[in-house]
């Protein structure tokens, strides 16, 4: 095994067996000592038991994917291995339960240890229940973590259950280091390096719970929802924090009521969210239209999963852009941001609301299955850049807003297209919130004028948006011949695809605008100007943010489509940088 | 029932908005409105403090003859809408307005869980058994038989008995009405506001216009008040009565008590918008 700045660790088993406890202990453990941690994990699925695996990649730095291959694999049972061992990198190292099953003699690409975990915790220390932490300090031993991080950590989750099954927990850990030790010789080449100890300070948590929590910062105070994997968690966690900032948490019957509910409390004046799943993404559309008509602010947090129809729930693809942009009957005004990272779910629930708020329109989150179960490491996030300011309110008896006239009108014609919005409880703001075309005072109307003015008005608010857009994400080098344009979860691989390029001396730029709908001009047009060849990889069949590039912008791009349900590799992004890269030369 | 129109307190024109109604001479949803209107007058309510909240349909334009706030939604969805604004300003005055197709068919879906979640509005059903916007077809509370230009050879369905589908939902106060008694009308819908709880009032709202068989006329024949001992508290005697159909019954054929969907929001809620700060530095603690 040759010496590597990074480490990919995957622990597989039956759910339910101590797959994610013991993936997520090493994870804490390893982020407090100062490692950077990226993992992936199956999301829960409707079914109870079943294959389970949690996989961490560790690193002296900051990681953007997954890794492409498996360094060591920890497999709990029987169907852990065979599931796994096919991603199993040539010289990697097999670890498994010996206790629980013997894999066959491999054909010598990669070495393989028995890891009696089950043995280790029943016979020696007759506490069947710490075959986990066993594991734990197995896996900790073989990268040098320091077991001290461990320790502490124990401690945070035992000591109130006593001081018996606090020692018998230690003890397990004890255990584990002490037999790698003994008996696996490839320890000494697994030792990774952590960063620096740095005073920034650092939290640990998914990308549907970094959602959440920009969501909380931004103010939303009523979250209504229906469970879905994978955005379930959001609900999961609102659930229990809303209620204590005065919010409210509401299970809705459907993904049409949940929208509902949501348009219901942000028109009487509180922030609101709701998240889904494509499946419920498709029925909520209906009053999508309905947010934009009657112009409430709403945020929409839809995790892409891979479809169409139930499609594979537990799988990751990017193939919800069309409908979230396009998608619905009429020409419905909408914005769409996409987080591309833990840290960025964030930092977009946040712009989410803040864009909402201020063009009065809908807003729909582009998250996906993998950045939703994915956890970071990331720096604790900056409240004072999470603050959104009000939508433009009427503030009722005739007090109209700056630059307006007196006497209310909840649709008046202004040139931002934003017009006041009256609460109820407000004096003089007595309106009617519709769907149906309306005047100026939200009164029916179908005459042809009117229509005309009114959809300008809504369409304006797009062109305010644009320019809104949040900053891209960058990176690469801004003069060479080859870009890559890209969205979402995807611009991690596409990162380390171009550090990889740049060792090879290709000079590769690529942006990500945070904002997918409308199309931020300002920030796509320099790029797709200023290179040669574009790839635009997605995953997903037809090339969806391709083709909306290429409509706006009458610019060719070259798709680069994966459609497994998996995301890309870097190697496979590296492999069509370095296949167009002649070309563009 | 008390006589509750006799404390008027407020002119009726306040509660009148500039927008006339749009419903055809003689529909019995001009009953409503006005039953509505005495209604609102005898509460004494504020119109900045109402929300009238509709779906699709005839009917569900009234909103916009009021002078309050309202929300005329999508085609089913009056149920979620109320919801949320309720959650979010549990202090409104909320009544939902819509007909049976809105409520039991396209929104038959939200209408039980509003109310199995005993939310604290007033819903009022103009049932008129047609579809009227559409220019008439069968509807979710049509008699088996009905012909309509969707049903040459007559509903094979049969129709939904809006009552017990409440009573049976969880609603904790349920009634019927009819459009040609708008005294009694006006009370119900006072008492359905004074009701903590999801109150259902089924009101017969008749389409002169469409439905040539459910008639002012008919509803006349057909309905009865209900005996002076009717119990309401009393589940087995108001399932018979929502089930009786000759007579059909008018008046508050159930009412229970109970937590109020809004009460168990408040109760869960331990903290106001000055704790957001501290609560985001716990999480972000707990997750360090």
């Amino acid at each position: 095994m040759t010496q590597r700045d990074d480490l990919v660790i995957r622990v597989a088993g039956e759910a339910g067996e101590g797959v994610l406890s013991t993936g997520q202990l090493i994870t804490l453990a390893a982020a407090r000592a100062g490692y950077g941690v990226l993992t992936d994990s199956v999301p829960p699925s409707e079914i109870k038991g079943g294959h389970s695996l949690f996989q961490i990649r560790l690193s002296s730095h900051r990681l953007q994917s997954r890794g492409d291959t498996i360094d060591i694999l920890l497999a709990f049972n029987q169907e852990g291995y065979e599931k796994n061992i096919g991603e199993l990198r040539e010289g990697g190292l097999l670890l498994y339960d010996s206790g629980d099953f013997t894999p066959p003699e491999n054909p010598g690409t990669y070495r393989q240890h028995a890891l009696p975990l089950t043995d280790i915790a029943r016979k020696e220390l007759q506490f069947e229940l710490g075959k986990n932490v066993v594991a734990v300090g197995a896996v900790a031993a073989l990268f040098g973590l320091d077991p001290e991080y461990v320790k502490r950590l124990l401690h945070q989750r035992f000591a109130r259950k006593g001081e018996d099954i606090l020692n018998k927990n230690l003890k397990a850990l004890e255990a584990g280091i002490n037999y790698v030790e003994r008996n696996i010789p490839e320890r000494g080449t697994l030792q990774l390096e952590s960063s620096p100890p740095s005073d920034q300070k650092r939290i640990v948590v998914s990308g549907n719970q970094a959602v959440a929590l920009g969501a909380l910062a931004a103010g939303c105070r009523v979250y209504a929802g229906y469970p879905i994997t994978p955005a379930t968690d959001i609900m999961e966690f609102l659930a229990s924090e809303l209620p204590k900032v005065g919010g409210a948490v509401v299970q809705a019957e459907d993904e049409m009521a949940a929208i509902g509910m949501a348009l219901g409390a942000s028109y009487a004046g509180r922030r609101a969210m709701t998240a889904t799943s494509g499946p419920g993404f498709s029925l909520m559309v209906e009053l999508l239209g309905l947010a934009a008509m009657a112009e409430i602010p709403v945020v929409v947090v839809d995790a892409q999963r891979a479809g169409p129809s139930t499609g594979m729930p537990t799988r990751q693809e990017q193939g919800d852009l069309f409908l979230a942009a396009t998608g619905g009957h009429g020409e419905i005004q909408r914005i769409v941001l996409a987080p591309v990272s833990v840290s960025d779910c964030f930092t977009q629930a946040v712009n989410a609301f803040s864009l909402a708020e201020r063009c009065q329109l809908p807003v729909v989150v582009l998250s996906d299955t993998i950045l939703g179960v994915r956890t970071e490491s990331i720096p604790t996030p900056d409240l004072s850049s999470a603050k959104v300011a009000d939508r433009l309110r009427y503030e009722g008896n005739g007090h109209a807003g700056p630059g307006l006239e007196s006497g209310y009108r909840r649709y008046q014609f202004t040139e931002s297209g934003i017009s006041p919005m009256a609460i109820p409880g407000t004096e003089g703001g007595q309106y009617v919130a519709t769907g149906l075309e309306h005047n100026e005072s939200g009164r029916p109307r179908s005459d042809a004028a009117n229509h005309r003015d009114m959809t300008k008005k809504r369409m304006n608010k797009l062109e305010l948006a644009r320019q809104a857009a949040p900053p891209p994400h960058v990176y690469g080098d801004e003069d060479a011949d080859v870009g890559v344009l890209c969205w979402g979860s995807t611009w991690g691989v596409v990162v380390e695809a171009i550090d990889v390029a740049r060792q090879k001396g290709l000079k590769v730029a690529a942006l990500a605008p945070r904002m997918l709908w409308p199309l931020p001009d300002h920030q796509i047009k320099p790029f797709l100007e200023s290179k040669r060849i574009v790839l635009v990889p997605e995953t997903n069949y037809s090339g969806q943010f391709a083709q909306l590039v290429r409509a706006r912008y009458l610019r060719d791009v070259t798709p680069v489509n994966e459609f497994t349900g998996a995301a890309f590799k870097v190697s496979q992004l590296l492999d069509e940088i370095e296949g167009v890269y002649q070309h563009a030369r | 029932m008390p006589d509750n129109t006799a404390v008027a307190v407020k002119p009726l024109d306040e509660f009148k908005s500039e927008e006339k109604p749009t419903w055809c001479p003689g529909c019995g949803d001009f009953g409503v409105l006005n039953g509505l209107y005495n209604a609102l007058r005898v509460k004494g309510y504020q119109t900045k403090d109402i929300v009238l909240v509709s779906g699709i349909g005839c009917s569900s334009r009234l909103p916009f003859f009021v002078s309050s706030y309202g929300f005329h939604g999508v085609h089913g969805r009056a149920m979620p809408i109320a919801t949320g604004i309720k959650v979010a300003n549990p202090d409104l005055k909320v009544l939902a307005m819509s007909g049976d197709g809105d409520a039991f068919a396209i929104g038959g879906g939200h209408f039980m869980h509003a109310a199995r979640r005993n939310l604290d509005i007033c819903y009022v059903i103009m049932d008129n058994a047609i579809y009227g916007l559409t220019k008439g077809q069968t509807s979710p509370t049509s008699s088996v038989g009905f012909v309509t230009k969707t049903t040459p050879k007559g509903t094979p369905d049969r129709p939904i008995n809006p009552l017990l589908l409440a009573v049976a939902g969880g609603a904790t106060f349920v009634a019927r009405a009819f459009s040609g008694k708008p005294k009694e009308l006006a009370e119900l819908i006072v008492e359905g506001i004074d009701h903590k709880g999801f109150a259902v009032i089924d009101c017969y709202s008749p389409c002169p216009t469409f439905n040539k068989v459910n008639t002012f006329k008919s509803y006349r024949e057909e309905t009865a008040d209900l005996p002076p001992d009717h119990d309401p508290t009393d589940l087995t005697q108001a399932i018979k009565a929502a089930a009786a159909a000759d007579p059909l019954y008018l008046g508050i054929i159930y009412r229970q008590q109970g937590e109020s969907f809004e009460d168990h929001i408040k109760a869960g809620q331990t903290g106001t918008e000055a704790d957001a700060p501290r609560v985001l530095a716990e999480l972000f603690q707990r997750y360090s």
